[in-house]
């Protein structure tokens, strides 16, 4: 079955990437791949089902693994290339893969992943057309996908809505990056009750006493961003992540991220020297996708990119 | 005198644990009260906590009294309290405020204008008075925000200043204000408005909304040395409280000034709502006098009906935006719609959160004017008074069509803030109206 869906979305790719969207957000395609599912249990057709975040984590602390973790936007350059970008992200080794909802005003994030929003967005992207797309992939993939949205889209469909739409989906976590720990109380139990982790990020320049609360309201991960600003690439990593990653470990036993500028295999493996559990690499993958000539060009760098991070840390 | 102590702390408690309406409030200060048995220390009886003032001699003195609260002296002592217990830098504002601005700005009687609604009104109509904030140095009301600011951002021993504005008047007064001060000043604008009106400043792709989002960028990629000086009364608190509280001087000289002109308070406020500072600015200082309406106005754009505007109160509904809970032009997936208007101030697809309470809780009235009706607006000023006020200004006058025939009586008071001077919308003027005539 999976070969299947595969097959499916390949022959989606070479299509004119309008006929793709339709695909993706009519309620035709949704009835075409119920038809498809029905006859076989889903249970059946999963071979190596994806587990939570945190049981992510676990599974490779026991193997003393550091997870990958790439982030790529949703409908850059459309969604049959996102469709397939996840794949080659679940098979060339990432261990749980942050996807990013497009926003209009993304204001945490740098010029890269903004110029991708904006293009998904003019494209037609929407909040259900990626519902729609991860309603076919997610069945396929062995890694848990943490979605990435900023807060206005989530209170405009209704928190508990939300929360059932992406769950239903097959969504193990939430990133909200526009969501500071006072206000994350009405997501997080409502990402509770529907069993999603919700990620809380803490910054270099949050003080020591707050930064202890986020670790333990954090679920899934603690994402620690390392550097001031926005996303984006950075020539260097700040020396400060490595004395912050150690005064979070000293709180806590939760896995910490790193994220925010990390664009190369020197800095992941720098990084994960310096005791991260996992590395957050994101607008380097997102340009690779966005600026490739073809979709195929930019699928088959990515996949290169990934094998390097990958080996740069094993 | 411990145990006193001890009470007040729990009242206090109680007080600020306790959500809903004032009655439900203070019903819970008096339980806290009630309930003082319970506790095992002793709590003296209320009564040996205060003196009742004598009665007879309250209701004598009564007239002069009141008469003392309303014109404070110059110290702003009503009799022996209140006064100036300030820290330096807030002198030091007061004083700039005049020196520099050249604060107070007057409260003029526009008669000819108030003549032209009184004959299109059948002989009925109100004295028209005008707040000239357009006469503050640079030419706006952003100035008194501006200046404070960065009055701040230099006593906090931050060297540069990062800030974004659409129709280019906050850009300026943060411009000036930091070279008056000696910091460094980085002003973002979207490449449109700069087309519109012509300055030396970043240029950022999209409208005054997205030249917001990058100077947010800008700052947060370096916090450690630069200030965000917002000129808007929108963004995460405490920025909207700290516009707001800088922009009030114009309500409070507004009131004084009418104080002295009629002896009274106007019955009616009419300002222009891009983000809100102007309208906050003016409203606040007025917002527990219940017999004055709050008339905020904002840009309609081509219409209502036409998708091409700027009236977040009117025609958006709750989000979350650059930082705070406010109306929003959005749409059903919650991303935001870019607005329009002919006035790049008036471009924004939030608006202040005080302004968005104040319109669900009724207080204050909103209302549209198009592009159109504030071109009128601005020629008309031009021409009855020669005053000519920035096309975000316009919109408030504008509304004075459908206002002036709702007012009771002719004897009404109505002050329009004139937030801006409209020589830097001239052009636009002259394209739309004498090109195209």
């Amino acid at each position: 079955m999976a070969i299947a869906l595969k097959s499916f979305c390949f022959l989606h790719l070479k299509k004119p990437e309008t006929d793709f969207r339709v695909g993706f957000s009519s309620k035709k395609a949704t009835i075409i791949s119920v038809k498809r599912y029905t006859s076989v249990s889903a249970s059946a057709i999963r071979t190596t089902e994806a587990v939570s975040i945190s049981e992510t984590f676990k599974k490779l602390k026991k193997q003393g693994k550091v997870a990958l973790i790439p982030y790529i936007t949703a409908g850059d350059p459309d969604l049959s290339t996102t469709a397939e970008a996840l794949k080659v992200l679940d098979s060339c080794g990432s261990d749980i893969i942050e996807l990013g909802v497009p926003y209009s005003d993304p204001l945490a994030d740098g010029p890269v992943i903004q110029a991708a929003s904006t293009r998904s967005l003019s494209r037609g992207t929407n909040f259900d057309s990626i519902i729609s797309m991860l309603k076919e992939v997610v069945p396929e993939l062995s890694t848990p996908i943490a979605l990435f949205t900023y807060y206005n889209p989530i209170l405009k469909r209704g928190t508990e809505k939300f929360m059932s739409i992406v769950r239903d989906t097959g969504v193990h976590g939430l990133v909200v990056p526009d969501v500071p720990l006072e206000e994350a109380e009405i997501i997080r139990t409502e990402a509770k009750k529907k069993g999603i982790e919700l990620v809380l990020l803490t910054t270099p320049t949050t003080p020591a006493n707050r930064m202890k609360a986020i670790v333990d309201g954090a679920e899934g991960f603690v994402y620690l961003v390392s550097s001031l600003g926005v996303t984006g690439t950075r020539a260097s990593i700040s020396g400060k992540v490595q004395a912050l990653l150690r005064e979070i470990k000293e709180s806590t036993t939760k896995p910490v991220a790193v994220g925010f500028g990390i664009s190369t295999a020197e800095q992941v493996k720098q990084v994960a020297g310096w005791g991260a559990d996992g590395v957050i690499v994101g607008s380097a993958m997102v340009k690779l996708l966005g600026e490739a000539k073809t979709p195929e060009e930019g699928l088959k760098e990515l996949e290169n990119f990934t094998l390097s991070l990958r080996s740069a840390l094993d | 005198m411990t145990t006193c102590k001890l009470q007040g702390t729990i009242v206090n408690n109680q007080f600020i644990q306790k959500k809903g309406t004032l009655k439900e409030r203070a019903s819970a200060v008096v339980q806290a009260v009630v309930t003082r048995d319970k506790f095992k220390v002793k709590v003296p009886t209320l009564t040996t906590t205060y003196t009742p003032l004598p009665i007879l001699p309250l209701i004598e003195k009564a007239k002069e009294i009141i008469v003392e609260t309303e014109n404070t002296n110059s110290a702003g002592k009503f009799g022996r309290f209140g006064g100036k217990f300030i820290p330096e830098t807030l002198a030091e504002l007061a004083t700039t405020l005049r020196d520099y601005v050249g604060r107070e700005t007057p409260l003029y009687h526009a008669q000819r204008l108030s003549e032209y609604y009184k004959n299109k009104n059948g002989g009925i109509g109100p004295d028209i008075y005008i707040k000239r904030e357009d006469l503050n140095h640079t030419g706006s009301h952003k100035m008194n925000n501006a200046l404070a600011q960065a009055m701040i951002a230099k006593r906090i021993g931050l060297k540069s200043v990062v800030t974004a504005t659409g129709s280019g008047q906050h850009g300026l007064a943060t411009a000036s204000a930091c070279a008056k001060l000696g910091l460094q000043c980085t002003v973002f604008m979207a490449a449109k408005d700069m087309e519109r009106q012509s300055s030396n400043v970043e240029v950022v792709d999209g409208c005054f909304k997205d030249a917001s989002s990058e100077a947010f960028r800008c700052w947060v990629g370096d916090l450690e040395n630069s200030y965000h000086l917002t000129g808007s009364a929108v963004g995460p608190h405490p920025c909207p409280t700290m516009v707001r509280e800088f922009q009030s001087v114009i309500g409070k000289e507004t009131r004084k000034q009418a104080l002295e002109k009629w002896n009274g308070k106007p019955d009616v406020i009419v300002a222009c709502v891009g983000t809100g500072s102007n309208a906050l600015g003016m409203f606040h200082e007025f917002i527990y006098d219940t017999d004055v309406r709050l008339v905020g106005v904002e840009a309609a754009g081509l219409g209502l009906e036409s998708g091409r505007l700027s009236s977040t109160l009117v025609k958006g509904d709750v989000g979350v935006y650059h930082g705070a809970i406010s109306y929003l032009l959005q749409d059903d997936d919650g991303q935001i719609i870019n607005p329009h208007s002919i006035a790049a101030g008036m471009e924004y697809p939030g608006v202040s959160p005080e302004l968005s309470f104040l319109k669900e809780s009724g207080r204050a009235e909103f209302c549209v004017a198009t592009d159109e009706e504030a071109l009128d607006a601005y020629e008309r000023l031009c021409k009855l008074e020669g005053i000519y006020p920035s096309l975000e200004a316009a919109h408030s006058f504008a509304i004075l069509d459908k206002l002036v025939p709702t007012l009771p009586n002719d004897k009404s008071k109505v002050v329009v803030n004139c937030s801006g001077r409209g020589d830097k919308d001239a052009p636009i003027v002259f394209d739309r109206r004498i090109l195209h005539a």
